[in-house]
């Protein structure tokens, strides 16, 4: 399984009125073919932002302005526009949150359907259209051969992200990114999706960045998750140990303050007081420490890092509280390559 | 859809009715009357008497509303009450140059305006689309009667590249080219304004339809900005410029009045200055039920465009 | 709180239906109806949080604001202290929204953004004339404070605020009439999951305070199992399924029920692929929905029975509308 993707210290930044905004700082995490990471966090944590700088879809107020995107072996942070043409929809592509805006009204799905793999793949008109029913049919599009002839609104919202699954898988990407791609749908719909997408997942092997802020759609779904607050990543590692051994506070408080239907009966919600910082007033020090219950005066002048401690996966964390975890495992790592 | 055009139809017999109803009373609020204009000033009050009897003007309104109406479910518009001729005629001989000027006017104009609006919002706020919009703001605001009588000035007086005025050069043998000679700078005039007008819709329409999410997915595809602009927004930003069109094309009929008389155009926006001074009732009730038909009638043509353009509206 | 057999329902629903036409043809001849709420009752006791879950268009939220007269219900009844809010006249309901009272799903845009928050929130003490001016004031100080926002808020306007707090000033508006009965249509759908809990914390503590009764709206389950005494589950306008929270996601008896606890993702990879019925298919049209079970569709219980006869909503403390229940299985 080689690294299909590198994101290192990227940031973001949008030119607005009000001056610029860094909306995505320091954000860094790898994946693998294969691989399905989870980004989570909410709304405004970046997650959203993070994915569409991969995919050079940002607007044309926003750009990546530090840090690099290595995909195979290309830096995607400084590629042009001509080159990121030949690699969306073709080695990476995407799915978005609202499959009720995310086609276009006045087309049929046939067309959105073949467009994309006339462009990448250069099939003929009929052989685009036969191909786009069978991929319409993997997806589990009743009646394809007359849904390939419709336009969106006839669709439910269901079938509607069936039909982007299916343009999104159609050039066999080696890279999904899916931004939300069940927040808008109703829980049966969403089993439906979910099952479809574990089912794709398995005969591509396709990456995916699955983006959510849904702990239960993480631990369904993910590999590897990469927590995200105020534009950055806090924390990062495999799904099993995030879960069983969650570290930051914001994490544990993320956790804690989702109501579930397999908490007990009396169990009361632990609430994260207080809200998410303005892009435009961030803290100096740590982002999440006028809402931490162990901040310390040193979280308000010092910018903690992402560092990896000792645990049975890798597991990197952002926060002073676990720093003498990381010095511990950054003198092992050493003394290790001393030894060898 | 036939049900629902049926059905409209149905609503615009009642609309045209009041519409007569008003245009007759209003017109005849308005003081003086035809046969004052028609008789010599020197006829006598008995003479005035009489012609006013022979043409039905001593009765009410009210009578002459219904005898009007009567005539006009006959098919009958009457004659005119200056020249004698039937009005339908009279509409007849006028209608198609002004249709001729204004759809060409309209074609220009929105030729113009829908590849420069798209510029626009593709560029927007750049000097590109600073310099677009304010030419719109010039089409709009300028009086047809000052841009027409300048154009006159620059182009027919002292550059002595196209005629003053009228369609046709007198006495010439009225050919294709003699008549789009006389055409430009009236259209010229008329364009200027629909475009500076069109362009400002296109772009707001454009610069709303970029935002779409669809056209996120779009360029996620890696389709070029060209087929994007082009296939996927292009259609989605025309369906909000369907209405401005609907409320241009009654111009076709009635939008020309000024620059028709600072061009002598022979079309009906002369003849209506024409009746409204000689007071001539009968050509200008028929040209006003004119208008309204074309005006119904383009209500129901923009809601028929949008089950065109727009996959989703479906009439039943 | 378990409702007690003697005590007597703060508000009753019978045969609620609310149905909107749908016009056709040349005289817009009605040809059919959505059946947006189908024939739906149930009780409300004082002091409990009644949950009503499902999907979209289950009629939920239509249910819900039927019970407020925000709607006014086709047919059937609503009885509040003895009077019959669907059939009585808007100048008596007037009077009684002081008891009844909805917070919405989006604070934002059911804040009137011209209006400084005290203004909005002692506008319905103004307009009810139940205080003066400075008596308002007063109140709208003290109600602030109860759901946690500083008084000095009350000169600013609702876009100075951010999701959570807004909703804290929608409760605050429902609070200022002393309400007997707040209908919770979706309240905390629309925050980020770290300010839910604060949302819901402060519902939860309202109610033990102010001895409030909640119609809790909601197509989140978690939420839904977390404040809610009963819950009915609804499902294309009809219920499927009425008990108490620990009946329902103990022993739910409706095959939808069964499913839709089913569907929802558990925050425990350990628990991945577990056996999850997923069901096919998509919700039916309300305006024409299946004949007989409007569940049997998608049900993957279905016989024939279900597919002809309409099952009736029965049962005595667990009342489910299913031709063949799920066998409980007791420990």
């Amino acid at each position: 399984m080689g690294e299909l993707l590198k994101v290192d210290k990227m940031k973001t930044e949008f030119q607005t009125e009000k001056g610029t905004v860094t909306s995505v700082d320091e954000v860094s995490f790898d994946l693998n073919e294969g691989e399905t990471i989870c980004l989570v966090g909410e709304s405004g944590c970046g997650k959203s932002v993070t994915s569409l700088s991969i995919m050079h879809l940002l607007d044309r107020n926003g750009s990546i302005s530090e840090g690099s995107i290595l995909f195979e072996d290309k830096d995607l942070a400084n590629a042009s526009e001509a080159a990121m043409r030949k690699i969306r929809g073709n080695e990476i592509s995407m799915i978005f949150q609202e499959p009720m805006t995310s086609l276009n009204p006045v087309l049929t799905i046939g067309d959105q359907l073949t467009e994309g793999i006339r462009l990448h793949m250069h099939y003929s008109k009929k052989k685009a259209r036969a191909y786009s029913i069978d991929m319409l049919k993997k997806v589990g599009i009743p009646r394809a051969e007359s849904i390939i002839d419709e336009y969106p609104h006839k669709l439910s919202g269901g079938m509607r992200q069936r039909v982007m699954i299916a343009m999104a898988l159609s050039c066999k990407p080696k890279l999904l990114i899916a931004d939300e791609p069940t927040t808008a749908l109703d829980v049966t719909i969403q089993a439906q999706i979910l099952k479809l997408m574990k089912k794709l997942r398995e005969e591509s092997n396709t990456a995916i960045i699955l983006i959510t802020h849904d702990l239960g759609v993480v631990a369904e779904m993910a590999d590897k998750v990469a927590v995200m607050y105020a534009g950055q990543v806090v924390e990062e590692t495999d799904v099993f140990t995030l879960f069983d051994n969650p570290k930051h506070p914001y994490t544990l408080g993320l956790m804690r303050s989702i109501p579930h239907i397999t908490n007990p009966d009396d169990m009361r919600l632990e609430s994260i007081q207080g809200s998410v910082p303005s892009v435009h007033n961030m803290p100096k020090g740590c982002r999440f420490y006028d809402r931490c219950p162990h901040a310390m005066q040193r979280c308000l002048e010092e910018k903690p890092q992402l560092k990896p401690i000792e645990d049975k996966q890798s597991h990197s964390i952002r926060c002073f509280l676990y720093e003498k975890e990381e010095q511990d495992y950054e003198n092992k790592k050493k003394a290790k390559e001393v030894n060898s | 859809m036939l049900h629902y055009i049926i059905r409209r139809l149905l609503i615009a017999i009642p609309v045209l009715f009041g519409v007569t109803v008003l245009n007759f009373f209003i017109i005849n609020l308005a003081p003086g009357n035809p046969v004052d204009m028609m008789v010599n000033p020197s006829a006598t009050p008995e003479q005035l008497a009489m012609t006013k009897h022979a043409l039905g003007l001593d009765q009410p309104v009210w009578v002459q509303y219904f005898n009007w109406l009567g005539q006009l479910i006959h098919g009958n518009l009457g004659f005119s009450y200056q020249t004698r001729e039937p009005v339908t005629q009279i509409l007849m001989s006028h209608i198609g140059p002004t249709l001729l000027l204004m759809g060409v006017s309209l074609v220009v104009g929105y030729l113009i305006a829908i590849p420069l609006g798209i510029l626009c919002a593709r560029k927007q706020n750049s000097w590109i689309d600073y310099l677009v919009t304010g030419f719109s703001f010039f089409g709009i605001s300028v009086p047809h009667f000052f841009l027409g009588l300048g154009v006159i000035y620059v182009f027919a007086s002292k550059l002595l590249m196209f005629p003053t005025g009228s369609m046709n050069t007198l006495g010439g043998d009225g050919g294709l080219i003699d008549t789009v000679n006389h055409l430009v700078l009236p259209v010229l005039v008329l364009s200027t304004g629909i475009a500076g007008n069109m362009v400002r819709y296109v772009r707001s329409s454009m610069l709303d339809v970029l935002g779409k999410d669809y056209l996120r997915t779009a360029k996620a595809k890696g389709l070029s900005q060209f087929i994007i602009t082009n296939k996927h927004a292009l259609r989605n930003s025309l369906i909000p410029i369907i209405t401005v069109i609907g409320i241009d094309i009654p111009l076709l009929i009635g939008g020309a009045i000024v620059t028709e008389q600072v061009f002598q155009w022979p079309g009906l926006g002369l003849l209506t200055i024409q009746s409204i001074t000689s007071r001539d009732y009968s050509t200008l009730m028929a040209i006003n039920l004119l208008a309204a038909v074309t005006v119904l009638f383009a209500n129901l043509l923009t809601d028929i465009l949008y089950a065109v353009a727009d996959p989703r509206i479906r009439y039943d | 709180m378990p409702p007690l057999e003697q005590e007597t329902p703060l508000l009753q629903v019978k045969n609620l239906k609310k149905y909107y036409p749908i016009k056709k043809g040349i005289i817009s001849k009605t040809v059919g109806h959505v059946k947006a709420v189908d024939d739906v009752s149930f009780d409300i006791y004082p002091g409990e949080t009644m949950g009503l879950v499902g999907e979209s268009g289950c009629g939920k939220s239509t249910t819900g604001r039927s019970l407020v007269r925000l709607e006014d219900p086709t047919a059937g009844q609503v009885i509040f202290q003895g009077k019959d809010l669907a059939s009585i006249s808007h100048r008596e309901m007037r009077k009684l929204r002081t008891d009844l009272q909805i917070i919405f799903q989006d604070p934002y845009s059911s804040l009137n953004p011209r209006k400084r928050i005290g203004d909005l929130l002692a506008e319905p003490l103004i307009a009810h004339k139940l205080a003066t001016r400075s008596e308002a004031d007063q109140k709208v100080n003290e109600i602030l404070e109860i759901v946690g926002l500083s008084k000095q808020y009350k000169n600013r306007y609702p876009h100075e605020f951010s999701g959570g707090q807004r909703q804290r000033i929608g409760i605050a508006r429902a609070l200022m009439l002393h309400p007997k009965l707040i209908i919770c249509d979706e309240p905390v759908s629309a925050l980020d999951v770290s300010i839910q809990a604060q949302v819901l914390n402060l519902l939860k503590d309202l109610q033990k305070e102010l001895h409030l009764t909640y119609v809790f709206i909601a197509h989140g389950l978690g939420a839904v199992k977390y404040i809610s005494d009963r819950i009915t589950v609804m499902y294309l306008g009809k219920v499927m399924e009425l008990a108490t929270t620990k009946e329902i996601f103990e022993h739910p008896k409706h095959p939808y029920t069964e499913i839709l606890l089913n569907a929802y993702p558990i925050p425990n990879p350990h628990m991945r692929g577990r056996d999850q019925i997923v069901v096919d298919g998509d919700v039916p049209s309300p305006a024409n929905p299946p004949k007989g079970c409007v569940f049997h569709t998608r049900c993957p219980f279905a016989k024939d029975i279900c597919r002809e006869k309409i099952p009736v909503l029965s049962g005595k403390d667990h009342l489910v509308a299913c031709h063949f229940p799920l066998e409980s299985v007791n420990v």
